[in-house]
């Protein structure tokens, strides 16, 4: 039988491979972690989808507002797509179990997000994608769908047709238990490796393995990516850890107050407005607060008690009570490797899906609640697509030759002479990206900031490992990622530099308004940096 | 502070550590000490399940414990190690697929109500650490049953309007199941999520009375006695 490889098993990667699978391929999933330990599990807010017009509400609404916060930079059609398949994933994660919360009227709830015209977001508590990812994972198992855990991608294998045109036939994994290169022959292959938000460190809301390996990965394979520089910073992380309290605070009625006790923003503003308000208080030499004391204890243990709960363990305060300290942090970014309406990339039978993807829905800056809508309409999409062109691809090649030039190059890791400590290098280049490539930039930081990516990478020999062993040696992998970050940390400020205009979260002092007439159009850079602009309107 | 951790041998390692996680002196160990400290972790949130280990005997999350002066620091029982603070989780992830932990199929009609909604609201938190294993005596010494988690699972679907099979549920965990369990709790008291496990357990057997199962203990007893 064909089969379908989909790299990474977080709420993208398990809606491909049960869609893959209900299309009649043979589905493997490989994970660097296991199942269910992945970004989705920690969205918390709740999923986009209009489940009834009464209201007031309107999926026309729900396209509109989607439009409005991206800033003219997202696709009209795909928007519309995902806004009216919306619906219809709300009912199918309902259908195979995932415990919504509900009304009293035995309807899913909902509530409001940020840039929402009404209460569309629906949830379970605030542990949205924590249900919705474990009950996709439960399905995955009724549907007998193979997962490999603990296997981080090297490579996808690729083999040039007649014509020359690229098609993906495998990928390669390093095993992290035996420490082996691995390789897979596969007719498709999805992307579904999460963001890449880690690359601010110590200054992202994310799991420390949002490190954008599949990104960097289909770009050394030849695929592009696309709007890199659009970072969304989210306004509301815990001062200390930069642990995420979800926006779900804030459409409950929270309110962000200065030193003074002023509020100095609207709390529900989309979430480049308030991190940009926040940022530029911060500036002013003003602390931040979340206050959601005024909900009451009874409100914030049934609707938000995990924000309680991290409250009280990272900044010991009890939110019923006392102010939540913050300040905005790196959390999702809208940039990703490109595909176009089928979720396919322009390498043949290479896909992606999720944050990992661009399939411009959020422009320059992504809706709450939209980006477990996105995994799942277009999860959905991309496993159908890759089986599909599995049954009809016949790609094949030497895998054993790849291996060895793999194994070649781990090995020539591990002689590097780390002379210098890579971890303060990956601490050090988050502390820049925050300041400079973050919520505001200028010309001139952002060039001495690509100075210091180049330089970090022209010294890469002089890093490398303390620990040389096989067995499990996670000093290698978190080097393979760092490096995996820095290939993209230098696109990213390419990206940036090149796109001299305000919009949506890319916010530059020294460009600050929109510049309609040269820049509403999407980035698109290779992995040697060469970026062209696309005009949203052209065909792809 | 000192943190001594049970590699290969036990190492002992100097902190600065002022209110910090077991989680964040972990990562400073590892940044600027021993790059080859081998552990798990994730979220840093206490949602992901990476990073359980054991503090001076008991699970707990490394991002959610406030390492003390002199901790000892473990990998989970009952679960081979890989390296230092890695244990090998196949086997326990395994057993929600043998328990059949998830809906039988997909249910398009059903409508749910609050009320039903609490029902596994808790039980659908879990996040699959694996403490419960670890801290589970009946696992220790019968590595065929189905443990703690995989049964809340398997609760969680039971309990749930949607399931429209729930002999079949029942009738999957009645071997190396929820008769084998003895009930002492100590999946309750290790776990990150509020969930007892035991509770689940005893929930199940109710529901497999119902199904006409007994405890097959009473059998044996009676067996014992007969001459």
């Amino acid at each position: 039988m064909k089969s379908v490889i989909i790299i990474g098993a977080g709420g993208a990667g398990l809606v491909a491979a049960l869609s893959a699978k209900e299309s009649g391929a043979k589905v493997t999933v490989i994970t660097k972690e296991y199942p269910t330990r992945s970004q989705t599990c920690m969205a918390q807010g709740g999923i986009n989808a209009v489940l009834s017009e009464d209201g007031g509400d309107s999926i026309e609404l729900h396209v509109q507002n989607t439009l409005k916060s991206a800033a003219g930079l997202a696709d009209e059609s795909a928007v519309r797509y995902m806004c009216q398949e919306a619906p219809r994933a709300v009912a199918w994660l309902d259908s195979i179990g995932v415990c919504f919360s509900r009304t009293n009227e035995s309807k899913i709830a909902q509530r409001k997000l940020g840039g929402a015209y009404a209460p569309r977001a629906c949830y379970a508590q605030d542990y949205t994608g924590l249900k919705i990812l474990h009950t996709l994972y439960d399905r995955c198992l009724a549907e007998g769908i193979e997962i490999l855990n603990e296997r981080y991608l090297l490579e996808f294998l690729t083999c040039k047709d007649a014509q020359e045109k690229t098609s993906v036939c495998g990928v390669s994994v390093l095993n992290k238990r035996s420490g082996e290169v691995q390789t897979y022959e596969a007719q498709s292959v999805i992307v579904a490796t999460g963001g890449y938000s880690r690359i601010y460190h110590n200054y992202s809301t994310n799991s420390s393995s949002s490190t954008g390996d599949g990104i960097a990965t289909a770009l050394r394979a030849g695929a592009k990516a696309s709007d890199l520089e659009f970072v969304q910073f989210h306004p509301t992380a815990l001062k200390n850890s930069s642990i995420l309290i979800s926006e779900s605070a804030r459409g409950a009625g929270g309110y962000i107050l200065n030193s003074k006790g002023e509020r100095f923003v609207n709390e529900l503003l989309p979430r480049d407005e308030v991190s940009k308000a926040i940022d530029a208080e911060i500036s002013k030499g003003e602390d931040i607060f979340l206050d959601i004391r005024h909900l009451g204890s009874e409100f914030i243990e049934k609707e938000l008690p995990q924000e309680a709960k991290l409250a009280k363990l990272y900044e010991n305060i009890d939110p019923a009570c006392e102010l939540i300290p913050i300040k905005p942090a790196a959390h999702y970014t809208m940039g990703g490797i490109d595909v176009d309406e089928n979720s396919s990339t322009c390498i043949a039978g290479l896909y992606a899906v999720g944050e990992c993807a661009n399939h411009r829905v959020h422009g320059a800056n992504r809706l709450g609640g939209n980006s477990l809508l996105e995994l799942v309409v277009f999860g959905r999409q991309a496993g159908k697509n890759a089986a599909e062109h599995a049954k009809s691809s016949d790609k094949s090649l030497d895998l054993q030759e790849r291996k060895i030039v793999l194994q070649e190059q781990i090995t020539e890791i591990k002689e590097y002479t780390n002379e210098i400590n890579f971890y303060e290098k990956q601490k050090f280049l988050g502390d820049l990206f925050y300041k400079n490539v973050g919520i505001k930039m200028d010309k001139t930081a952002l060039q001495n900031v690509l100075n210091e990516v180049q330089e970090m990478k022209n010294i890469l020999p002089k890093m490398g490992l303390d620990d040389k062993t096989k067995i499990y040696n996670t000093n290698l992998i978190e080097f393979l990622e760092f490096k995996n970050m820095l290939d993209l940390a230098e696109l990213i400020i390419i990206s940036a530099i090149n796109r001299q205009e305000s919009r949506g979260a890319h916010f530059r002092v020294d460009f600050p308004t929109a510049d309609d007439e040269k820049f509403k159009s999407h980035s698109i850079i290779d992995k040697n940096g060469a970026i062209c602009y696309e005009d949203k309107y052209q065909k792809r | 502070m000192k943190i001594n951790i049970k590699r290969d041998s036990v190492v002992c390692y100097e902190v600065e550590a002022k209110n910090q996680t077991l989680l964040e002196a972990l990562n400073e160990i590892k940044l600027t000490q021993d790059g080859s400290l081998a552990y798990n972790s994730g979220c840093r949130s206490s949602v992901c399940g990476s990073c359980a280990v054991r503090v001076n005997g008991r699970e707990v999350l490394a991002c959610s414990y406030h390492v003390q002066d002199g901790d000892f620091v473990e990998p989970l029982n009952n679960t081979p190690v890989i390296r230092d603070l890695v244990v090998d989780m196949d086997k326990a992830y395994g057993f929600n697929a043998k328990a059949k932990a998830y809906q039988s199929s997909v249910s398009n009609t059903v409508l749910l109500s609050h009320e039903d909604e609490k029902l596994n609201e808790v039980q659908s938190d879990c996040i699959l650490c694996a403490s419960c294993y670890s801290a589970c005596p009946v696992y220790a010494v019968n590595s065929e049953f189905l443990g703690p988690f995989s049964l809340t699972r398997v609760w969680r679907y039971v309990s749930d309007k949607r399931e429209p099979n729930k002999k079949e549920k029942i009738d999957t965990v009645q071997t190396n199941g929820v008769w084998d369990c003895t009930l002492c709790n100590a999946c309750t008291l290790v776990c990150p999520q509020g969930i007892s496990s035991k509770a689940d357990i005893e929930k199940l057997r109710a529901r497999s009375v119902m199904f006409g199962y007994m405890d097959p203990s009473f059998f044996n007893f009676g067996g014992g006695l007969s001459f």
